[in-house]
């Protein structure tokens, strides 16, 4: 790309505002009722988070891991893709975060908590609660019809910041589990500037804190680990 | 050809949204009904191609459309198979103009759009470019190419293009296509929080809008502007702008020295 420089976040929009939420529209009505699954899959993990066992951390991934995927497939391909050519790249960094979920927490068995929660503990628990609870007000609040409304499992902001709660949440920091829900963030929150959207700092800001929070926790005095799963 | 096309950039890109596409089908009837002829498209633009070519379906092929396509690949090898993609998703049988975007690998497609033209696929052949980028370029391929057409940005602010690519287009009898002649809406909108200056219905102007159009289309190099909108009353507005007396030059120096002053 020659002259790059006089290029404004706005030359990359290619879709009006106006487009761009009524694609929640007709996707959310496309796939009703799955958003009740999403939200019990969503309740499922904080239960999990809550109450531990054996299996929470491989059950957490696989839930997180399901709806990447999900979202990878039915929102940027069958959605997404229509108004965005770059959608399909996006699409793609969600399935490999899906496989990272998988391979990290299903198969090597990475994915641990505290028996109890501890002060990251708490702070990844509120980060997802507000991605379940918090952030499907976003829209409406703003002006936007409920039926635009973004949740968790299913529309991809609301599966980032919930994602990045329970990796703060984790008893250790997961990096490489990191890198494609800050990138998303970043280009999540591009867009919505682009498009002068009111909570165009949401993801972003979720993206510092959780940068704060992780690096925080790499630098402490290191903790022993959890006897349980 | 009217002085005034239709542009496709964001407005005609809302995918699969039925709603949204029958609306623009509308403003297209709108548009070919009060006499406009040019529409304006990209492969960049997401689904803006698909949308014109429902849009022409629904409407049974309006014989006075200009179509107006671009090449926007990276690969001189993979342009025809884009273009031969561009034309299905419009379903016309041939493009009447094909353009170099933004003068992506312009050199080789170039070759296939003069190749096509020889072989009677396409009738006319351009480059475009936006927002003032790469003139020097533009000003040397308008040099040395037999172009037909060269496609820039240009309105009552941004008039660098009057300097040099203006006047060699006249010069060179390439015709000219102006795009963001509203600078994408916020041109309009900031200049609706001011009245419309008195001298407006000297030259047949109702609206902003119109003065802006005008403006653009009464330089003697310009053969048409391309605005977009969703909105039908904006179309017939815009192409409201095509009718009526032509300012001159020292009408189109008051013109800018007021907008400048706002």
């Amino acid at each position: 790309m020659s002259e790059w420089w006089t290029y404004s976040l706005s030359d990359f929009l290619l879709f009006s505002p106006r487009t761009y939420y009524r694609l929640f529209e007709i996707y959310n009505s496309a796939i009703w009722p799955l958003q009740l699954v999403s939200l019990a899959l969503g309740a499922a993990i904080l239960g999990l988070l809550l109450r531990g066992g054996v299996w929470r951390g491989r059950a957490i991934a696989a839930v997180l891991a399901g709806c990447w995927l999900w979202v990878a497939w039915a929102y940027f391909l069958k959605r997404y893709e229509t108004i965005n050519w770059a959608a399909e790249y996006f699409a793609i960094g969600f399935a490999v975060e899906a496989l990272l979920l998988a391979w990290s927490g299903i198969v090597r068995d990475r994915l641990r908590f505290r028996p109890s929660l501890d002060f990251l503990g708490l702070a990844g628990l509120c980060i997802f609660l507000s991605a379940l609870f918090i952030h499907p007000l976003i829209g409406p609040l703003t002006g936007r019809p409920w039926l635009q409304v973004e949740l968790f499992g299913v529309a991809p902001d609301p599966t980032v910041v919930a994602t990045l709660g329970v990796l703060v949440a984790a008893h250790r920091p997961h990096w490489e589990l990191l890198v494609i829900p800050i990138i998303w963030c970043a280009i999540s929150g591009a867009t919505l500037w682009a498009m002068q959207s009111p909570d165009a700092l949401v993801a972003p800001g979720v993206a510092v804190l959780i940068l704060v929070l992780v690096a925080w926790k790499t630098l402490r005095p290191r903790q022993p680990s959890p006897h349980e799963a | 050809m009217p002085v005034v096309g239709l542009g496709t950039w964001i407005t005609f890109n809302v995918g699969d949204d039925i709603v949204a596409r029958d609306a623009c089908a509308e403003v297209m009837r709108a548009f070919f009904e009060d006499g406009g002829r040019m529409i304006d498209s990209s492969p960049m633009y997401g689904s803006s191609q698909k949308v014109i070519g429902y849009g022409l379906d629904k409407l049974k092929q309006p014989p006075s459309l200009f179509s107006a396509e671009k090449v926007w690949i990276s690969s001189g090898g993979r342009g025809p198979g884009q273009i031969e993609a561009s034309r299905r998703y419009w379903g016309v049988p041939r493009f009447d103009l094909l353009q170099v975007h933004n003068l992506l690998s312009w050199d080789e497609h170039l070759r296939t759009l003069f190749a096509m033209k020889a072989a009677g696929q396409v009738r006319y052949v351009g480059i475009t470019t936006s927002e003032g980028r790469r003139h020097r370029d533009i000003e040397q391929i308008m040099r040395t190419q037999p172009l037909d057409f060269v496609q820039v940005t240009y309105n009552i602010l941004d008039r660098e293009v009057e300097d040099r690519i203006l006047p060699l287009a006249r010069d060179r009898g390439i015709a000219v296509i102006v795009n963001r002649p509203f600078r994408e809406g916020e041109l309009t909108k900031r200049l609706q929080r001011h009245p419309l200056p008195s001298w407006a219905t000297e030259i047949g102007c109702k609206s902003w809008a119109q003065i802006v159009l005008k403006f653009i289309v009464s330089h003697p190099a310009v053969t048409c502007a391309i605005p977009a909108t969703t909105r039908v009353d904006h179309v017939r507005e815009n192409l409201g702008a095509a009718h009526g007396r032509v300012p001159d030059a020292a009408m189109r120096a008051r013109m800018a020295a007021h907008v400048e002053k706002l």
